[in-house]
């Protein structure tokens, strides 16, 4: 399916992250968002809410990030394409509802625009700190999806990814930006809307009454109905069973959460995404995402002129972790170096699927700016010793 | 004639026998709503439950409609995503009164500001009754549940006069007792347009009526009928509760203000050339 022309603002821009990012959930046909204003998101809900009365769409400021979080889910549930927007400490309250988005396998969109942490922290300045909230912050097994754009052109390509993989697998998908990219203005060329690929919404081809609203299709993703068309659903984020029905036991709990954690695990190798240069015949790779991405190519560049063989390897997934892939370097290089913005999020994530056969080398950094490009040079110097 | 109770139709029988108490007023307030569904011409497609957690939290898994048990205290907002991506369908929020108005309490306040088209039904009972009679929002001074074991001295909310000042539309209170008043009230909470409040006070003898040495569910609904005082029109500052208290029941407020989504076509047509009023996304 292709996009819808009346939401898709083809040609070129000079827009920042943020503006992008509310521009590719319009051209993903998202016309419901819920946010409250928290800095370095709020652009894109100003983006959201000046456009939306001119493409058909609501937007609704919420008296906080919890309501914003769950009024997103009743729209979807009403047939909406819906998202969210926060930064780190609005993402915190939304938890809960990441969660029942899990568990009631509702398609929706978080975005995360990340800033420098704990608590209030840097409300500024940018942080990649929020990478294992995303992953784990509800309680609970479960798994989602996570993005990571590194420009403007990115936030506007992977928020219609986002959406497609959300209404693809029924599970909320967090696109995690970061300060530096959601304020950074470059040129985003948006296409016309016949070369957008949208993934429809899997409405369920059967009648009412022969209808099972868990019943997964063969890749274990079940399809769904909306409010108002007779199927009388019952939708609950107590453990439930093909009908929907609560059903408190272990058998059940083993049934209905297993299927969720592997409807991801199972279509990882579909899923996930990253980007890698000069790999092949290489003594160390370079593993980063987001804004550190681009600030690392400025320390690989300068490797590479002293002679180094150094890989580049870019996360556009964080999760699911591009396992696979990982495993398959890790028995051929000498070492990984990993900056982010953080004190060890996905470098643990890293160091896991390596599992000893290189080694890893993490460069961190604890917000309010990037990296300095010399410290992680310095860092693949002493890798390659 | 069928041996069928007529409630049958709008359950989901194949979840019945429920887990609430004997004694429990929530079964009383899910026949009165039942029966106000049955005639208030609505097509029962259109209707859709929204509850939090807690024992009325449950209801919506009761009823053959859409329904949607969210989490504590947040079936407000869930509802509201609802309605404003489909304005057609009617929304009605059943839930208790500490996911209401303890948890929840803000996306309460916030949504009568607003003038949300959705109907919250409240079922009081003065207490947390699923996590074992806890003190809450609306326990009476005085009263004893587990975490105020020696009596509350945390003053209550008056739910009618908390809606009525946050901007809600209508606003009523019955008792489990007055079933031919709550079925009507139900019925014009089904039929109002805006953000409309209808307070149950409604038996928890299990947690909250032995502990307080209020007697079995037939005692306390004893205690309603011989309690309970009829003031329709009622200021709502003057219908608050006390241990042991009189019950002021009535219908209270009932006035019309733009709603959310009329204000916004409004807003924004007069801002907009050529703006084209929303109506829904499906």
């Amino acid at each position: 399916m292709k996009a819808d022309p009346r939401g898709v603002l083809t040609g070129a821009h000079f827009i920042d992250g943020d503006h992008a990012c509310g521009e590719g959930a319009i051209a993903a046909g998202c016309r419901f968002v819920a946010g409250y204003p928290i800095t370095p998101s709020t652009e894109v809900v100003e983006r959201i809410a000046a456009r939306f009365p001119h493409c058909g769409g609501v937007f609704i400021q919420m008296e906080d990030e919890i309501a914003s979080s769950i009024a997103i889910l009743g729209a979807v549930w009403a047939g909406a394409k819906a998202m969210t927007v926060t930064s780190g400490p609005g993402f915190s309250l939304m938890m809960e509802h990441i969660g029942l988005a899990c568990m009631t396998e509702t398609p929706v969109v978080f975005v995360d625009v990340q800033r420098g942490g704990p608590s209030t922290g840097l409300p500024t300045l940018p942080a990649q700190a929020d990478m294992m909230q995303a992953r784990w912050g509800s309680h609970g097994d479960y798994e989602i999806i996570a993005l990571c754009p590194n420009s403007p052109q990115e936030c506007f390509d992977l928020t219609i990814h986002a959406f497609n993989l959300s209404e693809q697998y029924r599970v909320p998908v967090m696109i995690m930006m970061d300060e530096c990219v959601g304020h950074m203005t470059e040129r985003v060329v948006i296409p016309p809307a016949d070369e957008i690929e949208i993934y429809p919404r899997r409405f369920t081809d059967k009648k009412p009454g022969e209808y099972l609203p868990y019943l997964p299709d063969k890749d274990l993703v079940p399809s769904m109905v909306k409010a108002g068309d007779g199927y009388r659903i019952h939708v609950t984020g107590l453990t439930h069973d093909e009908r929907g029905y609560p059903v408190m036991n272990a058998d059940c709990q083993e049934k209905c959460v297993h299927r969720l954690v592997d409807k991801i695990r199972k279509n990882a190798d579909k899923i996930v995404k990253y980007e890698e240069q000069d790999t092949d015949d290489c003594e160390v790779v370079v593993v980063s995402y987001g804004i550190t991405s681009r600030v690392a190519l400025r320390a690989i560049q300068k490797a590479k002129d002293k002679g180094i063989k150094v890989g580049n390897f870019r996360l556009i997934t964080a999760w699911p972790f591009p396992e696979k892939r990982i495993k398959e370097l890790a028995g051929k290089v000498k070492a990984f170096v990993m900056p982010e913005i953080n004190y060890g999020q996905m470098f643990f994530e890293l160091e896991r699927v390596v599992g000893g056969k290189a080694s890893v080398y993490l460069v961190p950094h604890g917000g309010g700016t990037v990296h300095n490009p010399e410290v992680i040079y310095q860092q693949i110097l002493e890798a390659v010793k | 004639m069928s041996d069928r109770n007529i409630v049958e139709q709008y359950l989901r029988m194949d979840r019945i026998p429920h887990i609430w108490c004997p004694g429990c007023g929530l079964g009383t307030t899910v026949n009165c709503f039942v029966r106000a569904l049955s005639e208030c011409n609505i097509p029962l497609d259109n209707i859709c439950i929204v509850s939090g957690i807690g024992c009325t939290g449950r209801v919506a898994g009761y009823l053959k409609l859409d329904s949607f048990h969210t989490t504590h205290g947040r079936a407000i907002p869930f509802a509201t995503g609802l309605k404003l991506a489909n304005p057609k369908l009617k929304v009605v929020v059943y839930s208790g009164d500490g996911d209401l108005i303890a948890i929840g309490g803000n996306h309460f306040i916030h949504a009568a500001r607003r003038n949300m088209d959705i109907a919250v039904i409240c079922v009081n009972n003065f207490t947390y009754g699923m996590t074992g009679g806890q003190v809450g929002p609306t326990t009476p001074v005085d009263a004893v549940a587990t975490t105020s074991p020696y009596g509350n001295y945390e003053e209550p909310f008056n739910l009618p006069y908390l809606a009525d000042c946050a901007g809600a539309v209508y606003v009523a209170r019955w008792t489990t007792y007055h079933v031919r008043q709550l079925t009507r009230a139900m019925q014009e909470v089904l039929q109002k347009k805006g953000f409309s409040f209808l307070e149950i006070i409604s038996p928890c003898p299990t947690l909250y009526g032995r502990r307080n040495r209020l007697g079995d569910g037939l005692e306390m609904m004893e205690y309603y009928k011989q309690n309970s005082e009829i003031r329709n029109g009622e200021n709502t500052k003057n219908v608050d509760i006390k241990f042991k208290g009189p019950i002021i029941c009535g219908k209270f407020v009932d006035r019309e203000r733009p709603t959310f989504l009329e204000m916004m076509n409004e807003k924004l047509s007069a801002k907009i050339p050529n703006y084209k009023p929303y109506t829904g996304l499906v």
